[in-house]
């Protein structure tokens, strides 16, 4: 009786999350892919396929995307070694800000960039000045490496969190074990910490690779034009030939590359999990003691400091600058300080109707953000529950969920349109579906940041409680929340970033009455002007901040409650 | 616990729907995302006709378009603002328009007009010109280009940037004017000169403007760039300190600048049909036409409207400025731009 209860609940579990998935992007997707193939007699469908075209932008896509991915994770597992296994000075701050790069749209990180190391970038002028040449030596913008640059400034906060926290919730109680059983240093890593680490190794380097499979304005905006993505060319059939056939194959391709690396991915790291047990925050840290351990800890802190940081720092620093109109090339640009830029954003000068307030963007950016999270949030917990009970739901479900990663964010935009838009009164109800659409791309990080975990409890914790009379009910809340809740904080965190950053999906869905941050500072980057472009730094100085306010309380709050429960 | 998350949630949801739902019927327009018009203009028609008008930005030119024909079957909304010459073609062709006489018919120049039925009207037009950096010019004791053939003198090497035409509007308009130039059979010959001679090419217009260019806040390497014709005026408008010159100008020679013309149309299907007939009078009156210039970078069709005083003295005409036939873009326009990419960035 009580076994069939159990599978009542946690049936119930995994509707939920099924329903979403099938309302929100099966339905969409069937729609703009059924529009695509339906033998046309409409005259947009009769276009051909040119798959010289198509060869040439897969190749390249898997090209850059297995690259990109290789330098993330050789930046990325060391600093995950850091942040798992270390403690020291400026921590929590160097996480938060590593993660910051995910929020910020891609135009936003292209004028970073340019400020920091454009051809009149502080470093190309600092260079010129001590070397004392007119040339700016670095000249690395609308080029591959740019490219490969900012995919390793997006994501290498995915492997620093993802691998970091399972290296930080490893028991060492294992590799004590095995040192003492005589292993070498270098056989305890290869035997034992590696094969327990590999699932999050696993879960980080398909998402990163996903994103960078998948990248359309790093490619499009940093990269010039001579580089082409699946997700550029899908971008460019549909808007400027509006060959939907093509865009359709090209979808497809893309999907299918996605579905089987997911699949291969979950067939890899399959049932193997880190065991966890419960710790005390800080347990498995300790301080850098010996030479090279601090050299290590200062050698790469540096380096994160310079890759993940100084671009966004210059972009700080950018919007509280002018620079004078003697801008000559060789000829040096006099700075000045102001806060000219942020008055500015509070003024509607022009008596304009599509003015954004500040304000008003900054509340619909957050109240998006955080009904997205709220929703991952649910729909993740749910997933990772029913999965941890049922081995079928788990096989097919954490498949199902990773589904929109490997989308286009063009073909689901379009999917929404032409699914939704028949409906009554649809414009006005068509900004809903924006957290949707967000939680839909954040739900593949929830799952892949707390499924490992909530798998990974041991059985015999939860009969321990029960002995000791914690009613069943209450297992949950005294034993696996407090045991996923770091990683629950993870979860809540990138879920919000993705929806504060996403700006495909949302371009199709968006009104001008809801106008979000990003949005904002697109508006005002389409027009000349050393104003514009001011304000427009501005405008992403103030996302960047509260971004790292939010990103700082969520941490804040989870140390916290968890010192409460020791 | 997932209790009060779900309350949240419902409520969150709900106060959505409930703020979306609280508005009355009104008349929906369809603009690309650089439209812009004044609070008091939209105010005006909204008191005098007692309706609500609603702005739907949908990207740029091309891609708002192409929404509108993917949606046609069920109109998102009664009017549709931004197709310019170089896409007008496709919407006729998708048959998106009923026609529609409008009365100051006779206040517009012939020469916007370029669909004899009438499904759309033109509102504005601008040129897309190369800016370039007037400093940078002056220091290097450089003559300013005044042919598209100057362009690929070496002693212009690397010091173009354009944008991609396949993902570009500028980008695209530009191509067509070396098409008006050198033909068909001759842009291709003209753009591997350019290539030869170092010309810079990016995706979009916020990267080559704000990036690549040397004139603009960006500091880029480039100083020629293809923009606006009206940039210059709006360096001069939006500066971050007073200037009493811009600091751009564009290059005007023959055939160097694209004439873009901008219309709006009413959709079939509009449920609103004698609002949106009022609602192009209006686009058309001196008064919303007088808010155009400053509002977005164009120029009004209606010859009645004054142009600003910031457009007087910073914005050049181009005597000549490059035109094709649109059915002849529309004939060709993908083998063109497919052509450009095989020969540019392969």
């Amino acid at each position: 009786m009580k076994i069939l209860e159990n599978r009542q609940q946690w049936s119930l579990f995994w509707i939920f999350p099924i329903l979403f998935i099938v309302g929100f992007y099966f339905l969409p997707m069937a729609s703009i892919l059924g529009h695509t193939f339906a033998s046309g007699s409409d005259s947009v469908l009769t276009n051909q396929i040119n798959w010289t075209i198509a060869g040439r932008v897969v190749g390249f896509t898997f090209y850059q995307a297995s690259l990109s991915t290789l330098i993330t994770l050789l930046v990325g597992l060391p600093s995950a070694y850091l942040f798992g296994r270390f403690s020291f000075r400026g921590k929590n701050l160097l996480r938060i800000l590593s993660t910051l790069p995910f929020i910020l749209p891609t135009v936003v990180v292209a004028a970073g960039f340019n400020a920091l190391i454009g051809p009149k970038g502080w470093l190309n002028l600092l260079i010129m000045d001590i070397l004392q040449i007119s040339t700016p030596p670095i000249r690395l913008l609308n080029s591959m490496p740019a490219i490969l640059i900012a995919h390793v400034f997006y994501n290498t906060s995915i492997v620093i969190r993802v691998v970091g926290t399972a290296w930080e919730q490893l028991d060492q109680k294992l590799e004590n074990a095995a040192r003492m059983l005589g292993a070498t240093p270098n056989n305890v890593f290869w035997k034992v910490t590696f094969p327990l680490l590999l699932p999050s190794i696993l879960s980080a380097t398909v998402l990163v690779f996903l994103f960078n499979f998948t990248s359309f304005g790093v490619i499009l905006m940093m990269g010039g034009a001579a580089y082409t993505t699946i997700e550029v060319e899908i971008y460019i059939q549909t808007m400027q030939f509006l060959n939907l056939k093509m865009a359709g194959i090209l979808s497809l391709i893309q999907l299918t590359f996605s579905m089987l690396l997911t699949f291969l991915s979950l067939r890899i790291s399959g049932d193997r999990n880190v065991p966890i047990i419960p710790m005390i925050e800080g347990e498995g840290l300790r301080k850098p003691d010996s030479l090279l351990e601090k050299l290590f800890v200062y050698i790469l802190t540096a380096l994160l400091i310079i890759l993940l940081v100084s671009p966004t720092a210059a972009l700080l620093f950018r919007s509280i600058s002018t620079f004078s109109m003697s801008n000559s090339i060789g000829g040096m640009a006099s700075l000045g300080l102001t806060l000219e830029n942020y008055r500015g954003l509070f003024f509607n000068d022009r008596h304009s109707l599509f003015f954004v307030p500040p304000i008003a963007a900054l509340r619909n950016s957050v109240l998006f953000a955080a009904a997205s999270m709220t929703t991952a949030l649910i729909l993740g917990i749910m997933i990772s529950v029913s999965s941890s009970k049922n081995e079928r739901s788990n096989k097919y479900l954490g498949f199902l969920v990773m589904l929109p990663l490997g989308t286009s964010a063009v073909t689901l935009g379009l999917g929404y349109l032409s699914a939704f838009s028949s409906t009554p009164n649809s414009i006005r109800w068509f900004p809903i579906l924006i957290p949707m659409v967000h939680a839909l791309i954040a739900l593949p990080f929830v799952i892949r940041i707390i499924q490992p975990v909530i798998q990974s409890i041991p059985a015999n914790l939860h009969e321990a409680a029960m002995t000791l009379g914690v009613p069943e009910r209450q297992l949950w809340k005294h034993i696996d929340l407090p045991l996923i809740r770091k990683s629950l904080a993870t979860a809540a965190i990138y879920a919000f970033a993705i929806s504060l950053g996403e700006f495909g999906a949302t371009s199709f869905l968006i009104r001008p009455e809801f106008p979000t941050l990003p949005i904002a500072i697109f508006r005002y980057l389409n027009l000349p002007g050393g104003k514009n472009y001011g304000k427009a730094m501005a405008m992403a100085a103030i996302l960047l901040i509260i971004c790292g306010i939010g990103f700082f309380i969520i941490e804040r709050l989870q140390i916290k409650v968890k010192g409460e429960n020791q | 616990m997932n209790k009060e998350k779900f309350i949240l949630i419902l409520i969150i949801g709900a106060s959505i729907i409930t703020a979306c739902g609280k508005e009355p019927t009104s008349l929906v327009v369809m603009t690309h995302d650089s439209f812009a018009v004044s609070e008091a203009t939209i105010a005006a028609f909204e008191e005098e006709n007692d309706i609500d008008v609603a702005f739907l930005p949908s990207g740029d030119a091309g891609s708002t378009l192409n929404r509108a024909i993917l949606v046609k079957e069920a109109p998102i909304a009664d009017i549709l603002f931004g197709i310019d010459n170089t896409f007008l073609s496709r919407a006729i062709d998708e048959d998106l328009f009923d026609a529609y006489i409008t009365p100051l018919v006779n206040e517009i120049p012939d020469v916007f007009k370029l669909d004899g039925q009438n499904r759309v009207v033109p509102i504005d037009f601008g040129d897309v010109c190369i800016n370039y950096d007037k400093q940078f010019f002056r220091e290097n004791n450089l003559d300013i280009p005044s042919s598209l053939d100057d362009l690929t003198d070496p002693k212009y090497a690397n010091l173009l940037v354009v944008e991609n035409p396949a993902t570009s509007s500028p980008g695209l308009a530009f191509m067509f004017a070396t098409i008006a130039e050198y033909g068909e059979n001759g842009y291709l010959g003209f753009w591997k000169e350019l290539k030869e001679n170092g010309v810079v090419i990016v995706n979009d217009w916020g990267t080559a403007y704000y990036t690549n260019f040397s004139g603009s806040a960006g500091q880029g390497a480039q100083p020629m760039v293809v923009s606006y014709g009206t940039s210059p005026a709006a360096e001069v408008v939006f500066a971050e300190e007073e200037l009493d010159e811009s600091p751009t100008a564009s290059l005007i020679g023959r055939n160097m600048c694209f004439r873009q013309i901008e219309f709006a149309g009413i959709l079939k299907g509009s449920k609103n049909r004698a609002m949106a007939e009022r609602f192009i009078d209006f686009m058309l009156s001196t008064q919303f036409q007088e808010d155009i210039p400053l509002n977005m970078f164009v120029f009004p069709v209606n010859q009645n409207a004054h142009i600003p005083k910031e457009f007087l003295d910073h914005v050049q005409l181009p005597d000549h400025p490059a035109v094709i036939n649109t059915d002849e873009i529309a004939e060709n326009r993908d083998v063109w731009i497919e052509a450009w990419r095989e020969l540019m960035l392969r």
